[in-house]
């Protein structure tokens, strides 16, 4: 198989399959996960403006009170990859085509350069996050094969992408192949893996703060 | 003698629900959860990590309620939970864990670990898994009354002593009353001020209100070590005596999970909503300072600083009443670092202060309201939970600390003008 | 500088510097040093004098003619079919003179006499289907040809994508078996042109490198002369600033495609193709593809033509998803089963609850 037979695979065959399993996984563990319910709460509820799940959603992604100092490896740097990621998925021309062409939405993206150095940033913030996982004794103790992997699967696209647009190792129509299916590997784990927690983190931090927002408690 | 790995199991089947099931599969191993929980910071452990102290709670639910789980169990890659496991577990969730609930209110993904490790604990106990020192206090709590075996003519003996000392009568199963009030096991015991004090308080306020002889503990040790049906009998005396006597609200002491059993667990317990309310002392004094019904003269000069109990303001709601409160009596209140919600633990909540081999750990893991109080340097530490006290104490006294703790109750009480102190009057 | 070529040259109104400015534009678009450029003018200079102009055998296979037309497509006048005068081109089908069993006779003379040093060129696929039946010469398969041509040939030219990669006949589903000259040879040195047609001066660019240093010049993984495919379209267009600005043309006729924006969103292959056009041009560099408004077909890659669709985008799926929404349906089957077993297994524990007494606390 030549290289460009490869790169038209994944942006067939390979596309089709990775989208495949990642929505009857997603589906699947959606349902699994949250039609095992929640028993009502009968206690009397103490009404508090701000204390709700849906408060919770967006107020949890801001560290608590001390906590920074604890760790500001995992906050800036978790902060750092996940808009680095976002800016570089989501603002790139070329992959706002890919998703209009899969769902018709489109917006602007951000000129080339920028994408360029939000990658650069993102790969480097993911670098010491997984040296601090490596190095702090709490995060070494917890980590198990499922959080090297993902972080691989995480970083890959983001280095093959960067390498192909930068022209580096392989020729570009290689690296694009090769970015592509890294994207398809990461789709196809996506929802078996601690990465699902993109579409349980919803959930979870409604739950949290519906149960402590029945107390009064804005967490 | 007939707990059993399986009905543990059993137990854990039934309590493990959706936002269980969202929160293992939302943990993302940032280990932030370590950095907020007083047994790891001060002890530097990892194994003290809370969401580490759930996992074989974890396995279990993904060998019960997930395909691939269930496939992994079946071809043999996950290992099914076992006796040793839960026995090696026994430390983490009950000596190392006082259901303080600080890791579950900072974890990004908003992971609510206390919430888990309060359904594991059912588990543990169905299991024959709990420490044996929670376990007696359940034994003395549901055979005798109380769990340092208080029973009814202690009881009976401290109102005598209370009317006789400031000439306020203790109305006795008044039917009608208001407000029901309750008392722990350390109040009636090393606290009797605390009797005194709500005398003195509802007799200002024009308030009337009664003990219950078949409800007047308020610990509920089930709740402590985790077993639904043994809480369950603990809180249907209470709700029985309330119903009985036909009370419009049950106060809860200065008690850290009296207050949670109650106020949040009860009604689910036993499966209905309450027909009364139920409030802590401190909401109770706080509404009364809101409408005036509370008046006090005289201010404490010295330095005071208060310790929020964790049951009462983080997992309990009530925060701003306790300073207001502080305020109206004290010139030189400050407060310490992290105070309110997230005030670090005392270290002894969740039954751990019952666990005699628990208590390096928690003398360890004092050092963190150490060094709360080193910064503030108060000369004497307020709080409202008569647990807290006992430990703190503890804790003081191990460090070689000259602070007086003192019961917030009892300090308002103190400044209430004198009208009916003389005998007989 | 002397020789007939030159009196040739200045017959047709080409000065002598004209040729060796030519000569030195070759060689510097090939990337040679400056002296090169001198020693590409003498020795094609030198060649016809010398009589021993270099035998050239160019077989004609599964194509289109387009490469030879491409070739002899020269507006500057004879610059580029200049080459033709310092090579002896033995057989061209549609160039020379003779037909039928004379133009036989020219190839198998011109085999014979320049034995192991005529230089072979090949534009058309070898198709393979039917013994070779779908393409004859002469009463032979191109297949069969080939072989016999090849063994005494010093190198080969796979002129055009049809030679390198097997082009337009190869396309699915490939009915007549095609395959590329490389595909057949495996014993001599074989370097590729791609292109449909491939850009003219590539062809005297290799041409007169080998004239001058008797050898191919530098290959890339593919076997194509670095020197013209070492880049891409996209990193040589004059419209990638509209690329990194994200200023697209939808349509051929918005106003995008007036303004001259990129044309990635109509399906340009640019940043997958390795070629030379957006620098040296077409038409003696009048214009390319992209410069008249149309996106890069990516036609000097193997299997352009199999590559998803011209007009559509390198970012969007080659084809329709077939299988998203059977899946996504399959997947919210699963849950729900699950959610079943799960609910079942829940009640089933509710129901064999034992209720947990004092006794229940120790084993």
């Amino acid at each position: 198989m030549n290289d460009m037979q490869f790169l038209t695979w994944v942006r067939g065959a390979g596309l089709d399959i990775a989208v495949s399993i990642f929505l009857l996984g997603v589906l699947w563990r959606l349902i699994e996960i949250y039609s095992l319910g929640r028993k009502k709460d009968l206690a009397a509820p103490r009404q508090v403006s701000g204390a709700s799940g849906w408060h919770t959603i967006f107020r949890r992604s801001v560290p608590p009170e001390g906590m920074m100092k604890k760790s500001p490896v995992s906050y800036i740097g978790g902060y750092t990859f996940h808009i680095g990621l976002a800016i570089v998925v989501f603002l790139f021309a070329p992959h706002i085509l890919l998703i209009k062409n899969l769902t018709g939405l489109s917006w602007p993206g951000l000129p080339s350069q920028f994408i360029d150095l939000a990658a650069v940033v993102t790969m480097a913030a993911m670098v010491i996050v997984l040296a601090d996982r490596i190095n702090k004794p709490v995060k070494r103790y917890l980590s198990t094969f499922g959080d090297w992997f993902t972080w691989t699967l995480t970083f890959l696209p983001v280095l093959t992408g960067w390498m192909a647009v930068q022209h580096l190792l392989l020729p570009y129509t290689t690296m694009l192949a090769l970015h592509i299916l890294s994207v398809e590997l990461l789709l196809v784990f996506l929802p078996f893996t601690k990465l699902f927690h993109a579409f349980t983190v919803f959930g979870s931090r409604w739950y949290n703060g519906t149960v402590n927002g029945h107390k009064g408690v804005a967490v | 003698m007939s707990a059993s790995l399986e009905k543990g199991v059993r137990v854990l089947k039934e309590v493990i629900d959706a936002p269980i099931a969202s929160y293992f599969n939302s943990c993302v191993h940032c280990g932030l959860c370590a950095e907020a929980c007083l047994f790891y910071t001060e002890t530097g452990d990892p194994k003290y990590t809370p969401i580490h102290k759930l996992e074989p709670l974890r396995r279990l639910y993904e060998q019960e309620y997930t395909l691939v789980g269930r496939l992994a169990k079946l071809v043999g890659l996950s290992k099914p939970v076992t006796d040793d496991e839960l026995e090696e577990w026994k430390e983490l969730v009950y000596n190392s864990c006082t259901l303080c609930g600080r890791c579950s209110v900072v974890c990004p993904v908003g992971n609510d670990i206390v919430y888990m490790v309060r359904k594991f604990r059912e588990g543990m106990s169905a299991s024959g898994h709990a420490p044996e020192g929670i376990i007696g206090a359940v034994n003395r709590t549901v055979t005798i009354g109380s769990p340092m075996g208080v029973k009814l003519p202690a009881v009976k003996a401290q109102m005598k002593h209370v009317e006789e000392d400031y000439g306020l009568p203790i109305p006795l199963d008044a039917e009608g009353a208001e407000y029901m009030v309750m008392l722990s096991s350390m109040e009636i015991i090393n606290f009797p001020e605390y009797l005194a004090a709500i005398a003195k308080i509802m007799h200002q306020a024009g308030k009337t209100w009664t003990l219950c002889s078949t409800a007047f503990e308020a610990t509920n040790a089930g709740m402590q070590i985790g077993n639904s049906d043994l809480a369950r009998v603990l809180v249907t005396r209470i709700v029985d005596g309330a119903e009985k006597l036909k009370v419009k609200t049950v106060i809860s002491p200065e008690c850290g999970h009296a207050y949670t059993a109650l106020r949040w667990e009860g009604a689910n317990l036993i499966g209905r909503p309450f027909t009364f309310k139920v409030q802590h002392i401190i909401e109770v004094l706080g509404e009364f300072q809101e409408q005036g019904l509370l008046k006090t003269e005289g201010f404490e000069t010295d330095r005071l600083t208060f310790h929020d109990p964790c049951q009462l303001a983080r997992r309990g709601g009530v925060i701003k009443q306790q300073r207001n409160l502080m305020n109206m009596v004290a010139k030189n209140f400050v407060e310490m670092p992290d105070a309110g919600f997230m005030n670090w633990c005392c270290g002894g909540g969740g039954g751990a202060s019952a666990i005699e081999e628990g208590e390096e750990l928690r003398l360890e893991a004092f050092k963190k309201k150490k060094s709360q109080l080193d910064t503030v340097k108060p000369d004497r530490l307020v709080t409202a939970c008569a647990n807290c006290r006992i430990v703190l104490e503890e804790g003081l006294e191990h460090y070689q600390m000259d602070i007086p703790v003192v019961g917030l109750t009892e300090m308002i009480a103190e400044h209430i003008p004198d009208q009916t102190t003389e005998k007989g009057a | 500088m002397q020789g007939s070529l030159i009196e040739t040259l200045a017959r047709q109104g080409v000065t002598r510097r004209s040729f060796m400015k030519y000569c030195a534009t070759l060689a510097s678009m090939m990337a040679l040093p400056p002296a090169a450029g001198r020693a590409m003018a003498e020795a094609m200079a030198a060649a016809p004098a010398a009589n021993k102009r270099p035998s050239v055998i160019w077989l004609p296979f599964q194509e289109c003619t387009g490469c030879t037309e491409s070739i002899t497509r020269s507006h500057s006048p004879s610059i580029e079919g200049l080459i033709f005068d310092a090579i002896s081109l033995d057989y061209q089908e549609t160039l020379m003179a003779a037909a039928g069993h004379q133009a036989e006779e020219a190839l198998h003379a011109a085999m014979k006499d320049n034995d192991g040093k005529y230089l072979l060129i090949v534009d058309g696929s070898i198709p393979l289907g039917l013994d070779g039946a779908y393409s004859c010469i002469a009463g032979k398969s191109n297949l069969e040809t080939l072989k016999e041509v090849a063994k005494g040939a010093a190198a080969i030219v796979a002129m055009g994508s049809c030679a390198a990669y097997g082009g337009i006949p190869k396309a699915n589903p490939n009915p007549t078996g095609a395959v590329s000259v490389s595909d057949v040879i495996k014993d001599k040195p074989i370097i590729n042109i791609p292109g449909c047609p491939p850009i003219p001066v590539v062809m005297t660019g290799v041409l007169a490198h080998f004239l001058t240093f008797g050898s191919l010049p530098e290959m890339d993984g593919k076997g194509r002369p670095k020197a013209f495919y070492g880049e891409t379209i996209h990193d040589r267009c004059y419209r990638r600033p509209f690329y990194d600005q994200g200023k697209f043309a939808k349509t051929f006729d918005d106003e995008g495609a007036r303004n001259g924006w990129c044309l990635f969103e109509l399906g340009c292959k640019g940043p997958v193709t390795y070629n030379a056009c957006a620098t040296v041009k077409w038409n003696g560099g009048t214009s390319w593809p992209v410069e008249s408004g149309h996106g890069c077909l990516g036609c000097s890659e193997p299997d352009f033509w199999d590559g998803g669709g011209f007009y559509k985008a390198l970012s969007m799926p080659a084809d329709p998803l077939k299988f998203a929404s059977a899946a996504a349906a399959v997947g919210a089957v699963a849950g729900v089963a699950m959610s079943f077993a799960n609910r079942g297994k829940k009640s089933a524990a509710k129901s064999g609850h034992e209720t947990t007494t004092l006794a229940d606390l120790e084993k």
